[in-house]
């Protein structure tokens, strides 16, 4: 900020390293910026950018010694952080300087209700008394838009959904009305709809209170809607910072324009009239007994998908889109009978929902799961071609050794990765890497169907485009029919056909693509575009806080 | 990005080509873990010189020559069991402690004996005072070497023939009973250990990766299991079957591999549900290959945190056991008997005081390696 004296906050040419077991690495090399009062400064970057590890260093909240600081100065406010002691530290942690972060089932104390974690802050740094705390935590809780605090404030962490959870931590954070909010990728985990819940009330924090904040996010999209100023970072380096609609309009760096460019793009082939139907499933119903009582007396359901019918051709992707809980990825694992159901289930002309596991065996090869998780996915005690082969050992039992080794070599070459890694381990590898080999394991039994549950939500942004790439060039080769489940509308759009809007166990909308996506009927539909794709929060209230 | 661990900042994929090394890059940091603790890594070592020692007892201790040249032939009488006729006697095993078999054998070659003359059964008639004899270092010569034939100026009455730590109240080597008693504890608890972590992981994998009701009920039947009075049983038993090692080992097996099912189970009922097991379902892998590829691995690192631990604990019970009776069969080499000798032997010190010694030593060294090895598998463990 020009026009003012002193910035709050600024970082002057700060480094981090992490020494373990000698070697020394810099995760942050030499970063400045600054932040001034009531503005909001977004870190942008990819993961492993040492874009969290900046944050966490401005409150010196990493791990010394693991991580040290070669060199740098961070005032905050005139005073230099990095040199003070850690009583000074501790009266600007929490008071003038507040943190939130990415997971809020894990910043919350799962053993103390909400009253009691908020009021404990108040108690502590401003010396309030316990009438006066709880009265003070109704109004923030109010401010931060939870509905009839009064009552919620004996609920403990896990009675909360998610949105609600983090409103939980903006509250505490804003408890002492602190000067500046480090957010590090607060939305992260959260629904697209509840992302622009969360996004707006942080912005009426900002024109309401003046605070300033420090943004750190991947999510190109939330940064032009939130940040003032963007810093662009890579490699522990800042590459590029300015203005955001500077940045966004005209880029400089190389690394900016890549990141700029790396939306999920691709158009869905076109559907072949007449292709053979792969599956469908008539008025499939997956529901879980609530039981209750001594005898064990069935109650009710939890109707996770409740009444769902579909069918997929050859060379079809149907999406399944919704907000966390809607059932979808349970109905994935319901079609390829990973869980049992009620209703019909076609595969390639054969009623399997009342398969057992052994007579399912056989059709294992021609129905392949991707997992969501790349780094849960991967056993990390095999190695990767380990990995890949492990499903030929069991349906193609009479191949050689050479010959399972070249197979493992061709399709590992196929799905972009480099055949003489094979022997490594998968923690070895990034997390676009080991989703490709989770999709090499998949492809390597010539499946018919895949199951894709949101395989590129754990990814970066530009990786998310290569693999969705990757999955739309091997849909054409091998004429697959895809099941694409996925929160993230973007991706969606770029690989899907068909799409089935879910919501609570039942389908809300099913239609082509281009008319649910340009042309949305129900509410609830616009109300899940509007968030994912202007992160705005439709007024309807179609949407669950 | 959050911050995980410092670990994630120096992964290199750089040289794809490069062979794979002995060990993993996980079981080298744990290696290394292990050695970084020198208490651990230096009892290992002095544990396996020990171990691979006692292994070789009867080299060491024995009351047979290792080599005799007789006559121009070579003999190994440890291996095999020469008539005394061989050397002109009538007895059907040599005495080799017998004076006119030595000297005959002397007068035509030669004989290797171990550093110590004894096994740990052999009697020494030759002890100046009743047994139990205390060490023979702390008589003048003239009176240790007094039962034999010349006295002191006896040619057998050298290092060899000498009770280093006395001998026990029935004339035996101490130092021989101890070398003997510390293999056969070591063994016992090794196959005890082995065999109840056998059992045990099958039985804590089945119940962990099953769940529901197989858990329900395994595990109320464990918990009767083990509310079984041990002790009695054990009187109960060698009252009705004539004690031996495997006997013994038998009864202690049906109780300790409970043990194991605890961790075990934990383990399988954690990592069932992980992606890459669901992933390896979804590829039609069977339950057997998944428990045995995907899930012990899991299991492993907290059993192998656990066993030794389980092995001074079957140790232990041997002692114990053994101590109170009830355990090896009489004139078997084993420390609780030789901590019962000292208890009834007060004004013999040394036996006492020795197997105490030996007992503590083991133990000692069996919880130090323990340690380091939690140490080495403990993932936070970091060492700047």
């Amino acid at each position: 900020m020009k026009d003012k004296t002193e910035p709050l906050l600024s970082v002057e040419n700060l480094s981090v390293a992490f020494t373990t077991s000698g070697k020394t690495s810099t995760a942050v090399n030499n970063i400045s910026f600054h932040i001034g009062k009531g503005e909001t400064v977004a870190l942008v970057g990819e993961s492993g950018s040492g874009k969290s590890v900046s944050a966490l260093s401005i409150l010196k909240l990493l791990p010394y010694p693991p991580a040290s600081h070669p060199s740098g100065k961070i005032f905050f406010k005139g005073k230099d952080l990095l040199a003070a002691s850690e009583q000074e530290l501790r009266g600007v942690r929490g008071n003038d300087v507040t943190m939130i972060f990415q997971e809020p089932m894990t910043s919350l104390n799962p053993l103390h209700t909400i009253e009691q974690q908020i009021g404990e802050i108040l108690t502590t740094h401003r010396g309030m008394t316990n009438d006066e705390a709880r009265k003070r935590t109704i109004e923030l809780l109010n401010q931060v838009g939870i509905r009839e605090p009064e009552k919620r404030l004996g609920a403990y962490p896990h009675q909360m959904s998610g949105g609600q959870r983090q409103r939980v931590m903006i509250a505490m954070s804003l408890a002492n009305e602190p000067e500046l909010l480090i957010a590090d990728e607060p939305t992260t985990a959260l629904d697209v709809t509840v992302q622009a819940q969360i996004l707006g009330l942080l912005g009426e924090m900002k024109k309401g209170r003046g605070l300033s904040m420090l943004f750190i996010t991947h999510d190109l999209g939330i940064v032009r809607k939130i940040a003032d100023r963007v810093c662009v970072m890579t490699n522990g380096e800042i590459v590029e910072h300015g203005p955001t609609a500077e940045i966004f309009d005209n880029p400089q760096h190389e690394y900016t324009k890549h990141l700029l460019a790396a939306e999920p793009k691709g158009n869905p082939p076109k559907l072949k009239k007449g292709a053979e139907v792969i599956i469908e499933g008539e008025d499939m119903k997956v529901w879980f007994p609530i039981k209750k009582g001594f005898m064990r007396k069935t109650v009710d359901h939890v109707k996770a998908v409740d009444g769902i019918s579909l069918q997929l051709r050859a060379g079809q992707t149907l999406g399944v889109v919704g907000e966390s809980g809607s059932g979808k990825t349970t109905l994935g694992l319901a079609l390829t009978r990973m869980i049992s159901s009620k209703g019909r289930i076609g595969f390639i002309g054969q009623d399997i929902n009342s398969y057992s596991f052994n007579e399912m065996k056989p059709l294992r090869s021609d129905m392949q799961i991707v997992f969501q998780d790349p780094y849960g996915s991967l056993s990390p005690r095999m190695s990767v071609s380990e990995i890949i082969a492990e499903g030929m050992e069991i349906h193609m039992p009479n191949l050689g050794a050479n010959e399972v080794d070249d197979r493992v070599a061709s399709i590992l070459e196929e799905v972009g990765l480099d055949p003489a890694t094979r022997h490594r381990y998968p923690h070895e590898f990034s997390g676009g890497q080991r989703q490709r080999m989770a999709i090499a394991r998949a492809m390597i039994l010539e499946p018919k169907f895949v199951m894709l549950d949101e395989p590129t939500s754990a990814l970066d942004m530009s990786v998310q485009a290569q693999v969705v790439e990757l999955l739309l060039r091997l849909q054409e080769e091998r004429n697959l029919a895809y099941l694409f489940i996925s929160h993230d509308l973007k991706v969606v759009r770029a690989l899907a056909n068909d799409v089935i809007v879910m919501r609570l166990g039942k389908v809300v909308e099913h239609g082509p693509a281009e008319q649910i996506f340009d042309n949305p009927q129900t509410d609830y539909t616009k109300a899940l575009m509007a968030a994912a794709f202007n992160l705005e929060v439709t007024p309807t209230g179609a949407v669950n806080q | 990005m959050s911050i995980t661990h410092p670990d994630d900042f120096v992964a290199d994929v750089t040289d794809a080509n490069a062979k794979r090394p002995f060990l993993s890059p996980i079981n080298k940091r744990r290696w290394g873990n292990f050695k970084a603790n020198k208490r651990g890594y230096w009892s290992l070592w002095i544990f396996l010189f020990l171990f691979i020692a006692s292994l070789f007892a009867e080299f060491i201790a024995n009351d047979r020559p290792i080599l005799i040249s007789y006559k121009g032939e070579y003999l190994s009488p440890i291996f095999t069991d020469y008539p005394e006729e061989k050397f002109g006697g009538f007895l059907a095993v040599t005495d080799y402690h017998d004076p006119v078999n030595i000297e005959e054998i002397e007068a035509n070659g030669w004989m290797i004996w171990p550093p110590i003359r004894y096994s740990y059964r052999t009697v020494n008639k030759n002890i100046p005072r009743p047994a139990p004899s205390p060490p023979t270092w702390l008589m003048d010569t003239d009176e240790a070497c007094k039962k034999y034939a010349k006295g002191a100026d006896d040619p057998l009455c050298t290092y060899g023939n000498w009770n280093w730590l006395g001998t026990d109240d029935q004339g035996r080597d101490v130092t021989s009973r101890l070398i003997y008693g510390f293999r056969i504890s070591i063994q016992f608890g090794l196959i005890l250990t082995l065999f109840s972590a056998l059992i045990g992981i099958s039985a804590g994998a089945v119940q962990g990766y099953y769940g529901g009701w197989v858990d329900l009920l395994f595990q109320r039947f464990i918990e009767i299991w083990t509310s079984m009075p041990l002790l009695f049983l054990l009187i109960i038993i060698s009252s009705v079957l004539p004690p031996g090692f495997w006997i013994l080992l038998g009864i202690m097996l049906i109780f300790s591999w409970t043990g194991f099912v605890g961790i075990v189970r934990a383990e399988f009922l954690r990592a069932r549900n992980f992606e890459y097991v669901n992933a390896a379902r979804a590829l039609g892998v069977g339950n057997r290959t998944i428990m045995f590829r995907h899930l012990l691995p899991n299991a492993m690192v907290a059993t192998l945190t656990f066993l030794p631990f389980i092995l001074s604990g079957s140790i232990g019970a041997l002692t114990t056991l053994d101590f109170l009776g009830f355990g090896l069969p009489p004139g078997s080499p084993s420390l609780g008997e030789m901590l019962s000798q000292g208890k009834n032997n007060l004004h013999a010190p040394w036996l006492g005081i020795m197997g105490f010694v030996v007992i503590s030593v083991m133990l000692s060294l069996l919880i130090f390696i323990g340690e380091a090895t939690r140490d080495a598998f403990d993932p936070r463990k970091t060492f700047v």
